[in-house]
């Protein structure tokens, strides 16, 4: 089989799978229907791996800095600069299957449980449109493409969370949630629209490949370029303080939304950020970069305060992304190879950590049917298995070395030490300040959530799990212990991608 | 000079085949005076139009009245794709009135008879080479209107309505008449394309104060026309007023001949540096205060209009680049705003079908509430309004309104109007507020007290299926629309 044919295989699998989920009446049919697509769309993704072209031919005197595997070149939109240009490298790869796995554990746990509120076909459906925008963004190597898939995500989020999120305070508060989700996105694809086609018309072509180091564009250009992309992806990622639409709608979402809202959809932004805005305007990264450190250490630090006064689960983890995508900007602000290694391991790490968090933060939530702190407690005395997961999960999120957490956020930190000067040696101790933070937050949330006698709604628990529940959380926590011992995993495949990148920035 | 001139009869062969609907639709009501007979009579006719319109657009410009080389009557590509647009939005609007005409109250013959009337003058609109053919085509649009908009018989809003809309439409037209006429006294030519280039040859003329005037008289008074801030009030009013598929033709078809008139005075006749900085400014204001007011309409058809007040304004905002750019860029703006623009007919024309489709038999628009849950009930209809209003709102799915956006933002970018490529971007975002409580409220529970409402009429589903196909066809395929309206 051919990369090329593989790449659209990514995509098309999930598409046709959510028109077969939609076409068929029967709903627990449908439901498994659809994580059958979910399946084979990682199994696609992971054969993407093979046969992939390493030795790169060079043309021209230096070769270009984004070498994919694979690629799919087709003309779509000449009028618009828009071509079907699909590609996988390095950078992306990690992503592209961490977006299938967390999908088919969605699949699979909707077809166990579907949370009340609409039919469950209806929502694999959705979910299976979202991995196809998320997977789309990964892969494009068009910067329209990229607009295009980028945007592709946003209803059918909104929808997820309008139609089987809540939490109980009753649909204003969810749909207000999800306006918020929405509005607030699209802010951020709309900046982004300006920025590409800034570019577009600045160099005369939407090709990634050709635009990756900036040469074109003039520095004006560049500057204004990365101000608005920055932008736009800082929404997305969220960076401090453009956040506020993220604890709302985790807290509102469903626990598969969440999942995939904290374990891919935010990875969009960072992902961006290092291949389209630091790629296509390098000038402007360098320009911006203290600016990007400042933020990403402000937002670990405001994320980890904020966590520490929380009340409510899902609200809590949630304000842990911000402080942990502040790691990840952090490392992208470093510009460094070290930094830009850590950003994407970071990125990889989160999603699998974050998404364990939500899935356990739902099951009790489920269970308990509260999730505030101080109605929680003495879980372990009930249910050993959840309470030692749900330790195991946020040891794992504090970055304990030899899990997947460590590396990122270590990383990051070295980065901005390696750079040196008063500026990043004062954020590298502020981040670790922060590090220590996220500890403390954590460590505090197992000590209610945890210890202590146990409460009336988990007084009652059974300390049984469900098949369907272990199916979604084992491969995570295996993930969690792999990339954890064997970082290699990551950034095995991600090296030659980052050292061809730092060495356009230069 | 020859005074008699030579008529190129297979060039104006759209225009009599639309003329010729009207006298038949005449004729059929008064021999036969069945209802099926009349609206046969109206529905071929139009697409007879279609046809001819396609078939004589695929072969050469043609040009015909000619004076010299200034000819009154260009029938090119452009052309041809306003002439079988505005037909097809005539079919279609002919297939919203079915409920209203079935009805009993509202009179068919006339009803046909005007609608064909003015699908005339949309069709010849498109082909108009000087400024009398362009006013007399934008009339004959808009003339039949006067009557269709008062047709609810024993409705307050609809007289008020009407009255509204021909008061304003009357002043309006008097002004382009004014300015058409000072631009005359000017040049003394009255052909666009001799008009640009006296004006382009003789910058002096560009100092004198009069030319200025008669610039602002004829943009002012076609910008009544496309319901542009500041003459836009008149438009909700009477979209809330008139029946709905007459509210439907107002704002594609009448709007699509407004936005048709104002890119020929703008591309052939008028100074660029003139009318752009104006142009600019309008659609600034009227995507803006279009965007803000709709945010608080809770009536249904209120907030289309304010939604298409604020559509408006970005098919004007490629227009305001035009002062700066190089020619490139300006051919590439006008193309961009007639592609919008069609885009734009397009989902609105579903979006109103969608509503009349919802709504019983006759009925006005109502409230936004009337339509809570709709979507429960009739998932295909509802369906395929939500993917109009998503198309409006231009997200995907409805990849034609995404395109349809980015047209603009890269036809501005190109023209070094960035900062009404953020204005474009920021309302967007504004635009997708009310678009998507819209949709949202489709799909909401309907809680205890399930609105009564009928099977939609057949016809008119298949009119939001026909729309919603095109709309899908061109969301993928948007190089067909750009091609065709930069031709």
């Amino acid at each position: 089989m051919s990369g090329g044919f593989l790449l659209v295989a990514v995509l098309a699998v999930p598409a046709l799978g959510a028109l077969a989920v939609a076409a068929i009446p029967r709903d627990l049919a449908a439901r498994v229907v659809g994580t059958v697509a979910a399946a084979l769309t990682l199994v696609v993704a992971i054969a993407l791996l093979a046969g992939r072209n390493l030795g790169w031919v060079a043309y021209g005197a230096t070769p270009p800095a984004v070498r994919p595997w694979h690629s799919v070149d087709v003309a779509w939109v000449p009028g618009l600069d828009l071509r079907f240009h699909l590609g996988v490298d390095g950078i992306s790869w990690p992503l592209v299957v961490l977006t299938a796995l967390l999908t088919l554990l969605c699949c699979g746990y909707t077809c166990w449980r579907v949370p009340p509120g609409g039919s469950g076909r209806a929502l694999v459906a959705l979910l299976l449109v979202v991995e196809v925008g998320i997977l789309g963004t990964f892969l494009a190597l068009d910067l329209v493409l990229f607009f295009l898939f980028f945007e592709v995500v946003l209803l059918p989020m909104y929808a997820i969370i309008v139609g089987w999120g809540g939490d109980g305070t009753g649909p204003a508060a969810r749909r207000r949630a999800a306006r918020k989700f929405a509005l607030y996105t699209l802010f951020g694809s709309v900046l982004l629209l300006v920025g590409v086609y800034l570019v577009v018309t600045a160099a005369g072509t939407a090709d990634i490949v050709a635009l990756t180091g900036g040469t074109e564009l003039s520095r004006g250009t560049q500057l204004a370029a990365f101000t608005l992309l920055a932008v736009a992806f800082a929404v997305k990622s969220p960076l401090w303080p453009l956040h506020s639409w993220l604890p709302d709608a985790h807290t509102q979402a469903p626990t598969v939304g969440s999942v995939l809202l904290a374990g891919v959809l935010l990875k969009m932004g960072t992902y961006g950020l290092i291949r389209v805005a630091v790629g296509v305007a390098p000038e402007g990264a360098r320009w911006a970069a203290p600016v990007l450190g400042v933020l990403a250490v402000a937002a670990i630090l405001i994320g980890s305060l904020v966590c520490l006064a929380q009340t409510e689960l899902k609200r809590l983890i949630a304000y842990s992304s911000v402080g942990h995508m502040g790691f990840v900007l952090l490392g992208i602000a470093t510009l460094t190879g070290t930094g830009i290694q850590a950003a994407l391991i970071g990125n990889v790490a989160h999603g699998i950590i974050t998404g364990l968090l939500f899935f356990l933060a739902g099951a009790i939530k489920d269970r308990t049917h509260t999730g505030a702190l101080s109605e929680l407690s003495g879980l372990r005395e009930t249910a050993p298995r959840l309470s030692g997961l749900l330790a195991f999960a946020a040891v794992a999120s504090l970055g304990l070395p030899g899990l997947a957490g460590f590396w990122g956020e270590a990383f990051a930190v070295v980065a901005a030490v390696e750079v040196g000067g008063a500026l990043w040696i004062t954020l590298a101790v502020l981040a670790a300040l922060g590090g220590a933070l996220t500890a403390a937050y954590l460590l505090r949330l197992l000590r209610q959530v945890t210890h202590g006698r146990p409460s009336a709604p988990v007084a009652g628990l059974k300390p049984g799990l469900a098949g369907a529940e272990l199916a979604a959380w084992v491969p995570l926590v295996l993930l969690t212990l792999a990339v954890g011992l064997a970082p290699t995993l990551v950034l095995g495949v991600a090296e030659a991608p980052v050292t061809a990148l730092v060495e356009v920035l230069r | 000079m020859s005074m008699v001139q030579s008529v190129d009869s297979v060039a104006l062969l759209p225009a009599y085949l639309a003329a010729g609907t009207a006298v038949l639709v005449l004729l059929v009501d008064l021999v036969l005076a069945r209802r099926a007979a009349t609206v046969g009579a109206a529905a071929t006719g139009a697409l007879a139009t279609i046809v001819a319109a396609v078939a004589v657009g695929a072969g050469e410009e043609r040009r015909t009245f000619c004076v010299g080389a200034d000819c009154s009557y260009v029938f090119g590509g452009r052309a041809a794709l306003v002439a079988a647009l505005v037909a097809l939005l005539a079919l279609g609007v002919l297939a919203l009135s079915g409920p209203l005409l079935r009805d009993g109250t509202t009179p068919v013959g006339e009803f046909c008879f005007l609608l064909a009337c003015s699908m005339t003058g949309g069709v010849v609109l498109g082909a108009a080479g000087d400024l009398i053919t362009l006013i007399v085509a934008v009339e004959a649009l808009t003339l039949p209107l006067y009557v269709l908009v008062g047709l609810r018989r024993g409705s307050l809003a609809s007289a008020e309505a009407a009255v509204t809309f021909f008061v304003v439409s009357v002043v309006a037209t008097t002004l382009t008449l004014l300015g058409a006429a000072l631009l005359y006294a000017v040049t003394g030519s009255l052909h666009l394309e001799r008009l640009g280039t006296i004006l382009a040859d003789r910058s002096e003329l560009l100092d004198l104060p009069l030319t200025t005037v008669a610039v602002t008289l004829v943009l002012g008074g076609l910008a009544f026309k496309v319901a542009a801030v500041p003459f836009h009030a008149w438009a909700p009013a009477t979209y809330d007023g008139a029946p709905l598929p007459v509210a439907a033709y107002l704002s594609t078809a009448s709007k699509l001949g407004g936005v048709v008139a104002l890119l020929a005075v703008v591309q052939h006749a008028l100074p660029n540096d003139v009318a752009g900085p104006v142009l600019a400014l309008v659609a600034a204001l009227t995507m803006t205060v279009g965007n803000l007011v709709a945010l608080r309409q809770r009536r249904t058809v209120r907030l289309l209009a304010w939604s298409s007040v604020a559509q408006a304004g970005y098919i004007l905002a490629p227009l305001g680049a035009l002062a700066l750019a190089d020619p490139d860029a300006r051919s590439g703006a006008y193309a961009a705003a007639l592609a919008y623009a069609v885009f734009f007919v397009l989902l609105e024309l579903a979006a109103f079908a969608g509503v009349v489709a919802l709504r019983p038999a006759g009925a006005d628009g109502g409230h936004l509430d009337d339509l809570r849950g709709a979507a429960r009930r009739h998932p295909w209809v509802g369906a395929g309004l939500a993917f109009a209003l998503i198309g409006l709102a231009g997200l995907p799915p409805g990849l034609a309104g995404l395109f349809a956006k980015v047209t603009v933002v890269r036809s501005l970018l190109g023209g070094d109007a960035g900062w009404l490529a953020l204005l474009v971007a920021v309302n967007a975002v504004i635009g997708l507020a009310y678009y998507l409580r819209f949709a949202a409220l489709l799909y909401a529970p309907t809680g205890d007290a399930p609105a009564v409402a009928g099977r939609p009429a057949r016809v008119v589903a298949a009119a939001l299926a026909v729309a919603t196909l095109i709309a899908v066809v061109v969301g993928f395929a948007p190089q067909l629309v750009l091609d065709l309206a930069g031709s």
